[in-house]
């Protein structure tokens, strides 16, 4: 249980943030981990009445306001269709339908769980974090760095390449043992590995868009894993190749579905 | 404390609430006996409510974040938690009954959403509310039962 003295509607990115540069300040999203944290704090920045529940799209690219959620973003028409429908297949088995209503993408971005399907898939994307004070910033970048005080206000998607998505899980709603994005653009093929349990990463890119058994072989054998309570890091190099396979032939056989 | 005004169940009320306090807490407060607190880790859906018009867990719902919304409980929805009810009971899907609630509520945002659901849809739309007894087969003809018939009810 989370405990609070003040609990703050923010009306201004500008007063959340002033807010949120205080250590005994904590800013409330989904709030769905964050019940389970248990922290003690003077004041809780809730950031809901911001209008940063937004999708929006543009000519180049949909810009996510923060607040919208996982549901918002997986049932969303015109996401699916730009991407191959990977929003709607990687986020279904987080937790359950009511759980995704609640959770934000801006809270699961901040937070670069490693075990996060989210994040695997945004990064095979070239997806942009807007940052309130910095700007914006690659998430590739913004996927290697310590925790902050500032509010991640956007996520920007750019249009042009398609995704597909696979993981493994121990039980149906867990979360995942390993996630494996794949996209293809105009630069060819790139993956995504993350729940490795570490932070997920890009460990290819460029490639030609081929279901390459061997490449993928080979690039499990040079990536980073390690063992937690689910599975060991012998299990994961094993499973990489599968999914690595799985995951580039669906975005391959998507992305010339689109073409046609 | 703060107050917070909302409507539950079709009524104007306001409540009292400290400023770490869910929509849980609140509800229970209220009187709302319906509404089960069933995990500590945001994962069992047992605390599902209609917030304007959604299923959503109300142990995640900040309390103050309800000022001006429509929350409707189980409570507030009797003629239909009946019709499901006897599904439920008629395919023997109610063992301890203690997911039941949660569970109902769910249904009955599906039944909105997605009335004529598949198989499939039904079990990706219900994933999130764990039940520990049924095996979930049992649960699954209840709610196709139910959605026939509230399809059949729409149509006559
Ligand atoms: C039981 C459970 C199971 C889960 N399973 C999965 C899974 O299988 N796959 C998966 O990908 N994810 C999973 N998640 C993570 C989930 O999807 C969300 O990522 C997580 O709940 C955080 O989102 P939130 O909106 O609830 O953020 P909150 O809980 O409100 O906040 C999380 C943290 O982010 C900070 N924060 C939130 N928003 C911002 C912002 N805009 N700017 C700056 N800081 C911010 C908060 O201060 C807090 O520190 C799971 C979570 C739970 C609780
Ligand atoms: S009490 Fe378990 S999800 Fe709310
Ligand atoms: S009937 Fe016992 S938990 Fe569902």
């Amino acid at each position: 249980m989370a405990s609070y003295r003040n609990y703050v509607m923010a009306q201004t990115l500008e007063e959340a943030y002033a807010l949120n540069q205080k250590k005994s300040s904590v800013i409330v999203a989904g709030n769905m981990w964050l019940r389970m944290c248990g922290l003690k704090k003077q004041t809780a920045i809730d950031l809901s009445r911001l209008g940063l529940d937004k999708i929006e799209e543009r000519e180049d690219a949909f810009v996510i306001g923060s607040m919208a959620s996982l549901r918002d973003v997986e049932t969303h028409a015109g996401l699916n269709a730009c991407f191959g429908g990977v929003f709607a297949r990687a986020f279904a088995p987080i937790v359950g339908t009511q759980f995704r209503r609640g959770a934000t993408i801006g809270g699961s971005e901040y937070s670069r769980f490693g075990f996060s399907d989210v994040s695997a898939v945004l990064l095979a994307l070239d997806t942009r974090v807007v940052l309130y004070k910095r700007g914006e910033v690659p998430l590739s970048q913004y996927q290697t760095e310590a925790w902050d005080r500032d509010i991640l206000t956007h996520i920007v998607i750019p249009k042009g390449r398609t995704a597909a998505v696979e993981s493994v899980r121990l039980s149906a709603t867990d979360i995942p043992i390993l996630v494996c994005a794949a996209s293809v653009g105009a630069d060819g093929l790139r993956l995504v590995l993350g729940a490795r349990p570490a932070r997920a990463m890009i460990v290819a890119e460029g490639m030609k868009p081929e279901a390459d058994a061997a490449a993928f072989e080979e690039i499990a054998q040079r990536t980073a894993f390690g063992s937690n309570l689910r599975a060991s890091e012998e299990y994961r190099r094993k499973v990489a190749p599968v999914l690595m396979l799985r995951a580039a032939m669906n975005c391959i056989a998507a992305g010339e579905e689109e073409r046609a | 404390m703060m107050e917070i005004r909302f409507t539950l169940n079709g009524r104007a009320v306001t409540a009292m609430a400290e400023a770490d306090d869910s929509l849980y807490t609140v509800l229970r407060g209220l009187g709302i006996s319906s509404v089960k607190c069933g995990c500590e880790t945001t994962n069992c859906g047992l605390c599902t409510v209609h917030m304007d018009g959604q299923a959503v867990l109300s142990c995640s719902i900040p309390a103050p974040r309800c000022e001006g919304h429509s929350i409707v409980t189980l409570e507030g929805l009797q003629e239909e938690a009946k019709a499901l009810g006897g599904c439920l009971a008629d395919e023997g899907a109610e063992q301890c009954g203690f997911c039941a609630p949660g569970l109902m509520m769910n249904v009955l945002a599906l039944a909105k959403e997605n009335p004529a659901a598949t198989d499939e849809e039904i079990d990706a739309y219900l994933a999130g509310n764990l039940c520990r007894c049924s095996g979930y087969m049992s649960q699954r003809r209840a709610v196709k039962k139910y959605l026939a018939m509230a399809a059949g009810e729409v149509r006559a």
